[in-house]
């Protein structure tokens, strides 16, 4: 293992704890997750045109705060207006 | 006077939270405080071994809340610090013969004699942790910078949230220096940010807390050790003293071992 590229334990150990406390204070397991992220899409589809590829939605955290974050660009329309 | 009931958490067990407990009484004792500690733990008593007092138990609080004897008969005084005393746990007795509401009398009878009352909570967070923080005026988590650790205290937490608790202060135990160093050991700062808490203190791994265990004496009555200092110091702003945190020559890594060669540290 090359030293210089070689990722220090202390990191991996970070980065996976913020994921697994994430999902143990919301009780949201990562499938749970991606449920409401279609159910999200679908409903928010009804409304107005998106780009589904594009969609980030995710949940973070602030402190002891749990968020739900999601990113979602709309679609280019052109508008077709009468008149 | 009346005590401050202190319980020390940790969800895992085996992080240390029984010598964290049996040294912290000791400290405040040595510091001219009056305190009691209470052994949460029914049926795997351990405080007493810890603080070298196995010896002299005749009752314990199972004993005391089947009215078997007083509270005062309980009670066992300390070899060398005579304002120390402890409440041992109940060995054989099933884990259901404590409630929540049987701490909460006890401790309201100790209050008016005492400076601290300190509680050591089983692992878990099960009836004898519910039993331990249920009289806690406020909450220490113990944890070590290891993954399983670290979750676990994130669950007690997200548990004393939602119970009202407050917001818990937090005990690094057991943080290797070295390790953070070579960034092989979560650090202090990754903790905190982790648990979203605030700290209390750090304690350095140190091969004399085994020893003081085993001598059924807390490191914290030997001068030189580190982690008797660690535990010193956490003890003093427990009664409100502002104490730095001690230098672990560790934060900062490669970095801060330059800026101390070329002298800009």
């Amino acid at each position: 293992m090359n030293f210089f590229t070689r990722k220090k334990s202390a990191s991996s150990a970070k980065e996976r704890l913020q994921l697994v406390l994430v999902h143990d204070r919301t009780d949201l397991t990562p499938a749970q997750l991606e449920a409401l992220k279609d159910d999200l899409l679908k409903a928010i589809s009804k409304y107005i045109e998106i780009d589904p590829e594009a969609v980030q939605i995710g949940l973070e955290r602030d402190g002891r705060e749990q968020k739900l974050v999601a990113d979602i660009p709309l679609r280019a329309v052109t508008r077709n207006r009468a008149g | 006077m009346t005590a401050q009931v202190i319980t020390l958490t940790s969800g895992k067990g085996g992080v240390g939270k029984t010598t964290a407990v049996a040294n912290l009484a000791t400290a405040l004792a040595m510091d001219g405080k009056r305190v009691v500690c209470m052994d949460g733990d029914i049926g795997l008593r351990n405080l007493d071994v810890v603080m070298g007092l196995e010896n002299r138990i005749v009752y314990d609080i199972v004993d005391v809340i089947e009215g078997r004897c007083k509270l005062k008969q309980a009670m066992i005084r300390d070899k060398k610090l005579p304002e120390m005393y402890l409440i041992p746990a109940a060995q054989t007795r099933d884990k259901n013969a404590v409630s929540p509401s049987d701490m909460m009398r006890i401790c309201n009878d100790l209050k008016p004699d005492f400076d601290f009352v300190i509680i050591d909570s089983p692992a878990g967070i099960e009836r004898g942790f519910r039993n331990a923080i249920a009289p806690a005026d406020k909450v220490l988590v113990v944890t070590n910078p290891e993954v399983s650790a670290v979750r676990d205290a994130d669950r007690v937490v997200g548990i004393l949230e939602a119970e009202e608790k407050g917001s818990p202060l937090l005990i690094l135990n057991r943080l290797n220096p070295t390790l953070v160093k070579n960034n092989d050991m979560l650090s202090a700062e990754d903790v905190l940010d982790l648990l979203g808490i605030q700290l209390l203190g750090i304690v350095p791994e140190d091969e004399n807390v085994v020893i003081g265990s085993n001598k059924g004496a807390p490191v914290v009555t030997d001068a030189k050790s580190r982690a008797g200092q660690a535990f010193r110091n956490i003890a003093k702003r427990l009664q409100g003293q502002d104490v730095p945190l001690m230098n672990l020559e560790s934060q900062g890594g490669l970095w801060s071992a330059i800026q101390r060669l070329t002298g800009r540290k």
